[in-house]
This record gives C-alpha cells, structure tokens and sequence, in this order.
C-alpha cells in the first residue's frame, strides 16, 4: 500500500524553489536545442560537402534527443533505472534494425 | 489511501505522478511502451532508408522538399516540447490553471505543427502529383511522416480530452499521472521529429 | 460494495457475463487456456490434414491450393494462437501469486489483451469461409503473399495485426507487474525462474512485436492501398518484408522458449526436492539468450543473398545462443542428480523434454551453419528441426504445466494415469513424425509441396511421420478425456498437492480472487520452501490485515476489440467496393469511443473490508 507522501508547507516551498532552478536549466536546454537545429539546418543550406555534413547532422541529432530525454522527460531523476535500460533496450534493437534495413537489404 | 485521499489529496505530495501505485504502474509501462515505439519507428526508418532512392522515375527527395516549411514546423514541434515541460512544471508546483494555459499552448502549436504538415502532403500530391501510390519512395515517406503525424493527432486528442474532462475539477492524484503520460508522449513525439528533420529532409535534400 | 458473494453459486448467464467483463488474471487465464487450447486443436486437426494428405505418394486427399492454405493456416496458427496464448494463460494464472501480488498491474488492460487476441484470432480463421485462408505459409514473403489472390492474406493481415496489438500490451503488463508489484522482501535475484523467464520474455515482446506491427502495415499498404514497398516495379524490395518478419519472428522462438523453460525449471525443482541447481547462472542465462536473440534474425536468410560477411556474422551470433542453453541443460541435469526424485506426468514431461529439446538445439547448430544451411534451406530436415524445438520445448512444457499448475488454477487435479497414457502416446508419436523428418530432408524432399512421386524412397518415411502424428492425436484426445473426467469428478485438493516450494502454493487452491490475505513476507529463494523447513504452516504475513484494494470489472475491453474486429473488414473490403469504408468509420469510431470512456471516466475500484475478510475466515 502506498504511504501518504504529503509534504510539510516548508519542504513544498524548499522544492518549489528547486524545481525552479531546474526550470531555469529546461530553457537553457531549450535554446541550445534551438541552437543545433539552426546549425543544423544552415550547414544543409550552405551546400557543404556531404559526407562531412552528414556524421555533423547525426551527432547533433542525437544530441538533442538526448536533451529530450534526460531534461524535458528527466531521465536523469532518480526513480528512472528501469525506465532507462527498458528505452535503452529499445534504441538497441532498434539500431540493430536499422543498420540491417538500411546496409543489407539491397546487398 | 482511500478514494476520497485520491481525488481530493489535500496537500500534493512532492511527485503526484507517482504518488498511488497506479501512478507507479502507469508511469513504468509507459516507459516501457516508448521503449517499443522506438523500435516501431526505427522499423519504419530503416524502411524508408532501404527506398529513398526508389523513385520509379518519379520525384526524388531532393527535387520535392523544401527546408523553409521544415523549419517552421520544427521549431514549431521543439517549442511545445518546452511548453509541455512547462506544464507539467506546473503541475508539481500544483497550479492547476497555470497548467492548462501551458497545455493549451501546447496544443495550439501541435495544431500548428500538424496544419503545415496537411498543407505540405497536400502540396506534394497536387503539384507534384507524388502520392502513396507513385513509387516506393512514395509508399516510404508518407507511412513514415504519416505515422508520426498520426502520433501527434492521437496525441493532440488525447491532451484535449484530458483538458476538458478536468478543467472543473482540477488536480487530483489520479489524473495527475494521465496528464504526465501524455506529455512523456508528447516529448517522445519530438523525439521522432528530431530523426525524422534530419533523416528524411536535411539528408534528403544534400 | 459486497463483493465476497462472488464465490456464491451463480446462473450460466451472469457467469458468461462475469467472464466477459472480468479483469482478474486468475478468470482470463483460464480464458486464455481455452481459448488457446481450442486453436491449439483446430492447428493440430490441419497438422493431420496435412499428413494425411502425404501419407502416400501422389495422394489426393485434398488439393494443392487447400493444402497452402493449411500449411500457412496450421503455422500461424499454432504460433499466434495457440502456444502464445498458452503461455500467456500460465503467465496469468502462475506470476502473479509467484511474486506475492493481488493482480497484474493493468487489470484493464489484461483483459483487453485477451480480448484482442481471441478477435484477431477469429479474424485470421474468418478467411475459410469466404473463399479460401491465407496460403503463403506462415512466413507470408512477398511477393507470394502480395500477390496472394482473394482475401485470405487480408485476413492473415488484420488478424495477426488485432491480435499483436493485444500480445504487446500483454508484454508491458507483465513487464510492470513484475517490477512494481513483488511483495516485499521478493527481490529480484529471489523471483522464481518462471516469473524471471516471463520477465525476459515479455521484454523481448516489447521490442520485437513492433517491427511485426510494421511489417503487417506495410503489406496491408501493398495489399489494400496499392502502395510499393515490396512491389520491385515500383522500385520495392520483397526483402524488406523478410527482414521485419524474422526481426520479429526469430525473438518470438524464445518468447515460448524462454517460458517453457521456466515451466521445467519450476517442475524439476519442485519433484527433485531441491533448490535449482545454478539458480544465478540459470538466471544469467535466460537473459543472454534474451539479448542474444535479437541479433539473430537473419540466419533464417541465409539463402536470400546477403554476402558472405553478414552470413557469417548472423552464424556466429546463433551458435553462440547453444552456450547459455547449453547451461541450462547442464543446470536441470544437476538438479536432479542427488535429487529425491518423484515421476509423475509433469515430471515426465520434464524429463522428455531435455533430451528431445537437446536434439533441437544440435540440428539448430547445424542449420546455423551457413554454408550448409544451403542444402538444408527449405527441406524437411528444418521442418524437423523447428518442430523438436518448438513441440519438444514449448509444447511439452504447456503439457506439463498444465498437469503441475491444474490445480492452482482449477483445485482439481489431473488423473495420473491418463496422464502418463497422453505423455508416451504423444512422446513417441512426436518421435516417430519429425525424426525420419531429418533424414527425409537430407534426402531432398522440400517442405511446403503439397505431393511427391514414388519410387524416390520417400515412401515409408512418410508413412510413419503420419502414423506418429495420429499418435499425438490420440495423446491430446486422451488429455481431454482427463480434463473432462476431472472436472466431473470435482474432487478438490489442497493449496499444495505437490509439496511446493514456491509463493503460488501458499494460498488455497484455487485461489480467494484477492489472492493474498495479507502480502507475505519472502525470506529467500524458494520462499514457501524455507518457512516449511522451519516448520512454520506457511508464509508469514507482511502487513495487518487491512482493506484490500480491487479493481473494478469492465465491459470496455470486448467492445474495444469487437470495434478493431469490425473495422477489420472494412479495410479488407473496401478495396472491392468504397461503400465498405463504413464500417472502418464505425469500427475505428465504437474503439476510440471505448478509449475516450475509459480516459474520462474515473474507476478507482473499490475495497474489501477487513470485517468481510475476518467473518470470511471464521466461516
């Protein structure tokens, strides 16, 4: 059964305070997600060669959704292990799916 | 806890969302079910990246997007990400109201989102005559784009319900974890949204 | 809210009306076991078509295009709609009680998982009575399967699509239930090997039921939208196809492997007397060969062209499978040496099962190695193969655990004797069909050809792979003659006829719909097993006897998925006539509806209250 978790006044304004400090952290995340798509887009624009402009896009990619998980859906909380490895798992085959559709099916 | 703690809580604990057991469920299987939509789009990825070059002597990728839209969209998807994050901000600081505006705008940007995106369907298949039907090509990008497109619509119907259903009666411990489910989803979108900018349009048009 | 009436005598019709609307694991388990034991006979009634039709040579017993279908129909069958749903019964009615739960964490969902299994399952079968059943073999590649005419394929489509959707949610069900629901002191490294095997099985659902979900989209596209994805004159590729099946078809063998082979552990454990031998390794194990099975997949298409470097590859990863299963049967074998063994009908299965399911895995050595696998490819020695795996694994082990878990779930127990007549009928009958299979094979008949001509020494082989398939005919009519039998008999055993060692048999059988009175306090491995030991009757509670938590029964989950089964065939046939496209509106419209209700209406459930439980007890 679970407990009743209610908070004194005191520790809800402690917390309040400190899910504040986070927010502050969200936008800054957010404008640095704004950022890389900027970039994102204006190396594409800019027509440079394609096989550097590629592994740059993927890795900004994979930035940003790494920002998406861990700020805006705080992967990085405590409470969130499973959640982790069962995503993680997840990326894996999905991956693996991936690599298989894109590499082999026209070998 | 009763059912009268469950809906009428009281002071809210520090993270309604996991406050009742169902909360706790509701917040791993969801988790867990986003593991699994991963793999679901990368099944439609890997898909499109086997055919984007099957273009039957149709339109290619290059010739048929145009970054301008993709932008605005983008921006349009990524910022009610933010807003979302807002409101569940929101929601642990126990602002009812404050959550629903950052919702509504939350949604009036997924609309957005999805008006561009009906417009730019629209525009491929009546200029470019590039449809489903036209090649594999075709087949490849409207099931992927269109899949995620049907996320956002499920995802937008989802968030209105939940709006209207509590907007009289407020926050409680039981509809608290239905409001954060739905914006988990709403960020797992965004997150689709970041693979699908830069691997079917940014790649496409290089 | 009185609910303890429940246990009370009821007319037929509000028990139909409580099995429809129920949302305990205990009542949509024993669903789940009719529902998959009535495929499980429908699949076998087409396995004895199918023999019977090569019984001799240029025999026929039924027409070539007939016998496609069977074949497709009989695979798809005993695959989707038989062993998943068997094992999904047991999970239901064992893992919970394993790990000292009221119920699932979806009680909700559970039921709608099953709801969506038995329409889709009625969708895939709707196909033999409108012009023919899917016959492109359970695999459905493309372009056999898009090209496939009338509607048979459709069916094979919405119904496999209707009933993974159920499949999936059953996996994240159990997924949840298993890490929020364990009583306390049950820690991880104490669950019992089924619920572990459950716990990795219902993972590898998770992530492989999705690229089937998509596979199924795209050749509903192809079929009924015209798209191109497998279509080569539209510039698809019919191997897209192939990939996304075995992505998901290859983790599915271990979705029932994995199950069946907590079924054995639990049973060889419990009638050797002795703690599992190995228990960390066995556990270390089971998710090797979840992790491992994932990177597998294409060694199912070895023949398709895929170059030497990546054939290699999918080779290596496959035998390496054989170690961790190799642990295992290392691991049962040393459980029950020194053991004090008891040999009864579920034991016996145990006991077939390790060297039949032995055999399975030295061919699967074989097959796995590509360049041989090129003679094998598509003869009958893979149809042995698969077939010592997946009957001489997950089908003896649904045999067995139906006789060891009976009781637990129905407080009756099977008769011995019968039970001992179906297992060496059905044992030697399976031995007798599919091992000449082997040699069959290497002989060079090919699977899936409806007839063969004589004088080319496939004669006898055949005719003794049909006599041992009727003997596994007679072997389940025996079984049945056992469950009816029993269940007219009713005599009633107690809580732990077997003596033990695990939390299901700490509760009456069957059990009280709450399960637990007080959640129990687990101590250790084998929790029942240590408290008897020290001569304590069961388990020590937890908690005071307090109010118990229920969930609500609802209607929602049958007319959710009788709302997906209606839009099914507006897809289907809306690609003859528009006007069809009605009733994916009205379908699509009762299913999201059932969404809605259920998202806006509140159901808290309700409580039993603690007076209830203690005049309960003093009755």
């Amino acid at each position: 059964m679970p407990e009743k978790v209610s908070e004194s006044p005191v520790q809800f304004e402690y917390e309040k305070q400190k899910r504040k400090e986070e927010m502050k952290q969200q936008v800054i995340t957010f404008a640095l997600m704004i950022i890389f798509t900027i970039i994102a887009f204006a190396m594409v624009a800019s027509g440079l060669d394609k096989l550097f402009v590629i592994p740059i896009l993927l890795v900004l990619a994979g930035i940003q959704v790494g920002f998406q998980l861990y700020y805006f859906m705080h992967m990085s909380h405590k409470g969130h292990e499973l959640p982790a490895m069962m995503f993680y798992g997840g990326a894996f085959a999905a991956f693996l799916t991936i690599l298989a559709l894109a590499a082999l099916v026209w070998w | 806890m009763s059912e009268h703690d469950v809906l009428n809580p009281g002071q809210m604990p520090q993270n309604p969302e996991k406050a009742t057991l169902e909360g706790k469920n509701k917040f791993m299987g969801f988790w867990f079910f986003l593991g699994g939509e991963a793999v679901l789009f990368a099944s439609l990825f890997g898909t499109y990246l086997a055919l984007n070059d099957s273009t039957n002597g149709g339109k290619s990728s290059e010739e048929l997007f145009g970054l301008e839209l993709v932008f605005i969209m983008t921006m349009l998807l990524l910022t009610s990400s933010l807003t979302s994050v807002y409101a569940m901000y929101h929601m642990k600081n126990n602002d009812f109201k404050k959550m629903q505006i950052w919702l509504g705008i939350t949604v009036a940007l997924g609309l957005g989102f999805l008006g561009f995106e009906i417009y730019e369907f629209y525009h491929y298949i009546h200029e470019y005559e590039f449809t489903l039907r036209s090649s594999a090509f075709g087949s490849a990008f409207y099931t992927l784009v269109g899949f995620h497109g049907g996320h956002v619509v499920f995802g937008l119907l989802w968030i209105v319900s939940l709006m209207i259903r509590n907007a009289k009666r407020g926050l409680n411990l039981y509809n608290a974890p239905k409001f954060y489910v739905a914006s988990l989803y709403w960020h797992f979108i965004d997150v689709v949204w970041v693979f699908i900018f830069t691997v079917v349009y940014l790649m496409g048009v290089l | 809210m009185s609910t303890l009436v429940a246990t009370n005598k009821k007319s037929f019709g509000s028990t139909i009306w409580d099995y429809l609307t129920t949302v305990d694991h205990k009542k949509i388990a024993i669903m789940y076991l009719i529902a998959g034991g009535f495929f499980f006979i429908l699949g076998g009634l087409e396995a004895l078509a199918i023999r019977w039709q090569l019984v001799q040579p240029m025999n026929d017993f039924v027409s070539a295009g007939f016998y496609n279908e069977l074949i497709t129909m009989h695979g798809t069958t005993m695959i989707f709609l038989a062993a998943m749903p068997l094992i999904f019964a047991f999970m239901n009615a064992v893992v919970p009680l394993q790990i000292g739960a009221r119920d699932v964490a979806f009680p909700f969902v559970n039921s709608l998982s099953f709801w969506l299994f038995l329409f889709g399952g009625i969708m895939l079968n709707v196909g033999w009575f409108t012009g023919g059943a899917a016959d492109a073999g359970w695999t459905a590649y493309a372009p056999l399967s898009t090209t496939s005419p009338g509607q048979g394929v459709d069916y094979y489509v919405l119904g496999l699509q209707i009933s993974g959707a159920g499949t999936l949610m059953g996996g994240i069900n159990f997924l949840v239930t298993i890490v929020n629901m364990r009583a306390p002191g049950m820690t991880y490294m104490r669950m019992p090997l089924f619920t572990w095997t459950a716990f990795v099985a219902s993972a590898l659902i998770l992530f492989a039921f999705p690229a089937l979900t998509v596979g199924l989209f795209l050749m509903m596209f192809d079929r009924l939208f015209g798209s191109g994805f497998f279509d080569p004159s539209m510039g698809g590729n019919s191997v897209i196809w192939q990939h996304l099946f075995w992505i998901f078809g290859h983790p599915e063998v271990y979705i029932l492997a994995l199950p069946a082979f907590g079924i054995f552990s639990e049973i060889i454990s419990t009638f050797s007397k002795k703690r599992l031998f190995g228990y960390t390794a066995m556990v270390f194990a089971t998710v090797l060969i979840g992790f491992l099975g994932f990177m597998v997949w294409a060694h199912h298409m070895f023949t398709v062209g895929m170059g030497p470097a990546a054939n290699s590859i999918f080779a290596v990863a496959t035998m390496a499978i054989a170690v961790p299963t190799g642990i295992k049967i290392f691991n049962w074998l040393f459980t029950l040496w020194g053991g004090n063994i008891q040999i009864n009908t579920a034991m016996l299965w145990a006991l077939g099962f390790i060297p039949t399911f032995t055999l399975g895995g030295m061919t699967g050595v074989m097959v796995a190695a590509a360049s041989a696998d090129f003679q094998y490819h598509d003869t009958y020695f893979v149809v042995a193969h698969f077939h010592y795996v997946i009957v001489g694994g997950v089908v003896f082990a649904l045999f067995a655990g139906t006789h060891y878990w009976w009781p637990k779930m129905f407080g009756t127990i099977l008769d011995e004797k019968l039970g001992k007549v179906t297992f060496w009928l059905f044992f030697v009958g399976f031995h007798l069909t599919f091992f000449i299979q082997h040699f069959l094979g290497l002989m060079g008949m090919p699977r899936r050809y409806w007839t063969y001509l004589e004088g080319q020494n496939l004669d006898l082989g055949n005719l003794i792979s049909t006599i041992g398939a009727f003997l596994m005919g007679v072997g389940t009519i025996v079984l049945l003659i056992n469950i009816i039998k029993t269940s007219v008999k009713n005599e009633k055993v107690s809580g732990d006829p077997w003596d033990g060692r695990t939390l299901e048999w700490a509760i009456p059988s069957p059990p009280p719909f709450y399960n637990f009175k007080q959640l129990p306090l687990v101590r250790g491995l084998d929790p029942l097993w240590i408290e008897k030991m020290e001569g304590r009757k069961g388990m020590t509670p937890a908690e005071p006897l307090t109010d118990i938590h229920m969930p609500n029964n609802s209607f929602i989950p049958f007319v959710m998925s009788l709302g997906l089964f209606i839009a099914g065939f507006g897809f289907i046939y809306q690609k003859q006539d528009i006007a069809w496209l009605s009733l994916v509106f009205v379908g699509m419209g009762i299913t999201l509806g059932c969404m809605l209700l259920r998202s806006v209406k509140d159901d808290l459930g309700y409580h039993i209250h603690k007076e209830d439980l203690k005049k309960e007890a003093g009755e």
